[in-house]
């Protein structure tokens, strides 16, 4: 067995772990290493840590599980969360429905959860801390949600690989990235957690989704989005545009472009 | 010829939709240097599409490249003419091969810092074949379904990032 390598050895590395996900980011460059490189990922972890502070569904405190239980309202609550519904409204609206950040469920309760959008956003959010860093190049994992920026618009890309939804140590496709956010939302680690808001159902014969855009916010509800429609999603991606790589349940893979 | 350049001026428009939407509003013309050989993806579907936005006059100029990949078969780059948009001035090339539009770059794009423009730039992906030895794979950072800290201990992640500690 090989070890991995990766594509430069001078990328400096590290993780953490926040909203109950691996956060891994690489730096190349001038402040890759750098104490002040150091700071800004400290500062990426710790406004992920407000994020799940605010939007976790897990805790009863957080503004998510609030507004749930509709102890408050959305005006209540920080500008982000206006944002985030925002998002996802737009995105029920491109999705006929299959997105929605408000859904219906097994009781017939109304449920508020935003976190198809959070993921996404949180990602942005965080790599503003990083991306102002100059002369150096940024790669941002929030729990597979990537943010790839070069600093140098013509510089090396950041090599991207795309998890095997069926094998996880394994990659099925990969993507050379300069800039741009790369997302994959899918029924692996764990279980069924998307569900067409319209049936409640959990989508059958794919098992992942990974979508590139300009933005990891897009990418991120695109790839839910087109995951909740199912069989339907390949050809909604291909109507929007969009780059990405489907892959089914049987594990055959598929890249559709535009 | 005539109907790959009217086929990419249609694309064009598209491109400089997108454009719009992501760029910034205001600030001098910029130009791009060096094109990036990672370029997003054409939108190639011929957009029938009636926006408005763009006002291309439709003269692109063409010249023919010999395609990199190797396919044996010539593509050719058309460069659009610079097309005036409430954004600034925009121009793409598209790379045309067998009729069909396999890549666009933007050679000048409105925005006061080049840096500061949101043009995605990604190649297309790759499908692994199996036969590949999946560990030796020169990559990065993985994309993955949302996992658990739990579930990262066992992924391809979770070894890269053990790999630059």
């Amino acid at each position: 067995m090989r070890t991995v390598s990766t594509a430069d050895p001078a990328t400096w590395r590290s993780v953490a772990h926040v909203m109950g996900m691996p956060v891994s980011v690489a730096l190349r460059g001038r402040h890759a290493g750098s104490p002040t490189g150091t700071e800004a990922w400290h500062e990426v972890v710790a406004l992920l840590e407000s994020v799940d502070r605010d939007y976790s569904p897990y805790r009863a405190d957080s503004w998510v599980s609030r507004v749930d239980r509709g102890e408050a309202t959305l005006g209540e609550g920080p500008a982000g969360l206006r944002e985030v519904v925002a998002l996802g409204e737009a995105a029920r609206r491109d999705s006929d429905g299959a997105f929605d950040v408000w859904r219906a469920d097994q009781d017939g309760r109304r449920c508020f959860d935003p976190s198809g959008v959070v993921k996404g956003w949180a990602a942005q959010r965080a790599s503003l801390m990083l991306t102002w860093l100059p002369e150096t190049d940024v790669c941002l994992s929030v729990g597979g949600d990537l943010v790839c920026r070069t600093a140098d618009p013509t510089g090396t890309p950041w090599q991207v690989g795309i998890e095997h939804p069926l094998h996880p140590a394994r990659v099925v496709a990969r993507v050379p990235v300069v800039r741009g956010g790369v997302a994959t939302s899918g029924l692996s680690h764990r279980g069924g957690h998307v569900v067409d808001a319209r049936t409640g159902q959990v989508p059958v014969g794919i098992a992942s989704v990974t979508v590139l855009a300009d933005d990891v916010v897009t990418a991120d509800i695109d790839a839910t989005a087109a995951l909740a429609l199912g069989a339907a999603g390949p050809a909604w991606l291909r109507r929007r545009g969009r780059t990405a790589v489907v892959v089914r349940s049987d594990g055959s893979a598929e890249v559709v472009a535009a | 010829m005539q109907r790959i350049v009217l086929w990419a001026m249609s694309t064009l428009t598209v491109v400089v939709l997108l454009l719009g939407y992501r760029t910034s509003l205001s600030g001098p013309m910029a130009t791009a240097g060096a094109p990036s050989p990672y370029s997003a993806s054409a939108p190639a579907t011929a957009a029938s599409s009636d926006t408005g936005s763009g006002s291309g006059s439709g003269s692109g100029q063409a010249r023919t490249a010999q395609s990199g990949a190797g396919s044996g078969t010539g593509s050719t780059d058309v460069t659009g003419s610079t097309v005036s948009t409430r954004y600034g001035p925009v121009q793409v090339q598209l790379t045309v091969a067998q009729g069909t539009i396999t890549g666009a770059q933007v050679l000048q794009y409105p925005s006061g810092d080049p840096r500061s423009a949101q043009i995605s730039s990604y190649a297309l992906p790759t499908l692994v074949q199996e036969t590949v030895d999946q560990q030796s794979a020169q990559i990065d950072m993985v994309s993955g379904a949302t996992y658990t800290s739990t579930g990262y201990e066992q992924s391809l992640q979770s070894a890269l990032d053990q790999a630059g500690l």
